[in-house]
């Protein structure tokens, strides 16, 4: 499984890339692993309000349909619209299907690094047995 | 196979339409259409292999096993159909006037006064056609409450991370925020998680007992205590009442209102998308709040659904409730608790339950472990159950246990059937280690192969088109 180092990630298994001030946010290879296909994504429109912790969105895969927590604060100021259409594009390459860009930023979750994701993975995994 | 409508010939008739016996009559210009409809066009032999073949298609419970948990796939008694087809319930019209109806009349109070009795309820509807259409109208009468007495404050309703998607899709329907409580490690509701999200916005709490993982939670009591102190309701979603028909009540559980489904507890045939019943029960002091017909005495009451809702499927209940009896009915409830733990039992030592404790009417299998060795999925075995003609249980549900399996076999089934499907589970564990390769690729011998999900996920085809 594929944990690129510059990224930082959620608990909830999504990762974040700041790009000048710009938060840019996705579902990490490993959430999209335990979904399975995913058949159907729900995105918010630009100019929604983000809440650090709170859903802002779904996605539906052949077996269940999860929420998609926003690792930040802020507001909505680009949809992956691509991925209403595509929604396959997350199985494919996670990191490259970014889902929504926030900027205003007033607030961040505590996000894990590269290599404290991974070991949070492993943990779950074990979880799971 | 080919649809009718693939089948049809130009001109081809069956003759079992009776003669039309009142006169013709005009429609007004402009509402008449231009070209006749696209009906299929067939002889009677033809309709009767149609419908044989579709039926061959199928797999129902008059085809054999179909522990499908938390569905309540139950055998329904022949006699129940019989009643529901009486000319006296069939051939009468909604607005019939009410000297013309007592009879019906009378089936839905007995049936009302039997269900409020089972429930612990003083007072019922039933409008409501079905479960999750049930539990809108029982929090709307929550709803309704909070704002008949000013309290508008209370915008959050409670529901385990356990529960049915209706319940929290139901409290969105109805305009609240949905508030989810961790399950504590037993499958239970977390009481200190409960204590942590309860508070002044609380407007109440949604949940079955049993649980959706099949077990009885035992702190019901003060798990209501707590909501009403906070000043919210609790509302009962009846899916899993089979469990305890007769045995306890929700009523006393502490429960201020109930959704019955009418159509599983009580044995309608269900499955193929109604019609259902799922009357909603209450206490009396949301009786007031109730939906009623735009035919009762008072006016000005709101209504969820026409008339009296699906009055057959009432009758179907009504018919079950009485032929079974005061004693019939916690001793299905009975049965339907012992086969589960029965087959549970069976069951151990090969695919482990989620919950290693004594179960109510259905339980959880978890095949994490079984998937980790053998690379064989929860999907996988159940395909493979449609090999043995036994229709698989639910899958991947509830949410909290990944690579679920969720048994009910109901109390309708006997010994022998248990020992069967036991067995049958047994033999497919084996088979995973020694083959997992032909349980990916099952079901071998059925109808259909595996349809590709993902596929009619992204693109489904919802629409006939004529080639």
């Amino acid at each position: 499984m594929n944990f690129p180092s510059e990224l930082q990630y959620s608990k909830s298994h999504e990762w974040l890339r700041m790009e000048d001030g710009v938060a840019v946010v996705g579902i990490s290879d490993y959430a999209q692993h335990s979904l399975g296909d995913v058949v159907f994504i729900n995105l918010p429109q630009e100019g929604d309000e983000a809440q650090a912790g709170e859903p802002f969105g779904d996605i539906e895969s052949v077996k269940a349909v999860s929420d998609l927590v926003s690792p930040v604060s802020g507001v909505v100021c680009a949809v992956n619209e691509t991925l209403l259409d595509s929604p396959e594009l997350v199985n494919q390459d996670p990191y490259d299907a970014w889902l929504i860009k926030v900027e205003n930023i007033s607030d961040t979750e505590d996000l894990l690094g590269a290599e404290e994701y991974e070991s949070f993975c492993a943990e779950c995994e074990e979880a799971e047995g | 196979m080919k649809l009718i409508f693939e089948k049809s010939v130009a001109g081809r008739r069956c003759d079992i339409l009776g003669k039309c016996d009142v006169d013709y009559v005009s429609l007004p210009e402009g509402f008449a259409r231009q070209t006749p409809p696209a009906l299929p066009e067939v002889s009677e032999v033809d309709l009767s292999r149609h419908y044989t073949a579709l039926n061959q298609q199928v797999h129902g419970v008059n085809c054999g096993f179909y522990p499908l948990g938390s569905c309540t796939m139950k055998y329904n008694p022949r006699i129940d159909e019989d009643m529901a087809a009486l000319e006296g319930f069939t051939d009468i019209h909604p607005l019939a006037p009410e000297s013309a109806v007592q009879g019906c009349r009378e089936v839905l109070d007995t049936a009302s006064r039997y269900l409020c009795e089972i429930s612990g309820m003083d007072a019922m509807t039933f409008q409501p056609a079905a479960g999750a259409h049930g539990e809108f109208t029982g929090v709307l009468l929550i709803k309704q409450y909070h704002d008949s007495r000013g309290d508008t404050g209370r915008r959050k309703i409670i529901i385990p991370d356990s529960a049915h998607g209706t319940n929290p899709a139901t409290a969105a329907m109805c305009g609240y925020q949905v508030v989810n409580v961790p399950s504590a490690p037993d499958g239970c509701v977390d009481i200190e998680a409960l204590k942590a999200v309860l508070g002044e916005d609380t407007a109440g709490l949604m949940l079955t007992n049993p649980n959706t993982v099949g077990l009885f939670d035992e702190n019901i009591l003060e798990i209501t205590r707590l909501v009403h102190q906070a000043g919210g309701l609790c509302y009962y979603d009846g899916a899993n009442l089979n469990a305890v028909m007769g045995v306890v009540r929700p009523g006393d559980m502490g429960f201020d209102c109930i959704h019955m489904n009418l159509h599983k507890t009580f044995a309608t045939p269900h499955g193929g998308g109604g019609p259902g019943a799922g009357a909603v029960g209450c206490k009396a002091f949301l009786a007031e709040f109730l939906p009623r017909s735009a035919l009762a005495e008072e006016p000005g009451h709101i209504q969820v659904r026409s008339f009296q809702g699906n009055f057959l499927i009432v009758v179907r209940a009504l018919t079950y409730l009485m032929s079974l009896g005061r004693e019939g009915i916690p001793e299905a409830a009975q049965n339907a608790v012992l086969n589960a733990n029965y087959l549970m039992e069976k069951i151990k030592g090969t695919f482990q339950p989620a919950y290693d404790r004594v179960c109510m009417h259905e339980f959880v299998l978890d095949l994490g472990p079984y998937k980790k060795a053998t690379g064989v999925s929860a999907l996988d075995v159940a395909k493979s159950l449609i090999d043995y003609g036994m229709h698989p249980p639910t899958m991947y549900f509830p949410l909290i246990v990944h690579e679920a399996l969720m048994l009910e076999p109901t109390e309708t089934e006997s010994k022998e059937t248990l020992d069967w499907a036991a067995e049958i589970f047994r033999k497919l564990y084996d088979l995973g280690y020694k083959d997992p390769d032909y349980m990916r690729a099952a079901p071998h011998h059925a109808q259909i192969g595996r349809p590709d999900e993902v596929r009619a996920s992204r693109n489904p085809v919802l629409r006939w088109e004529e080639a």
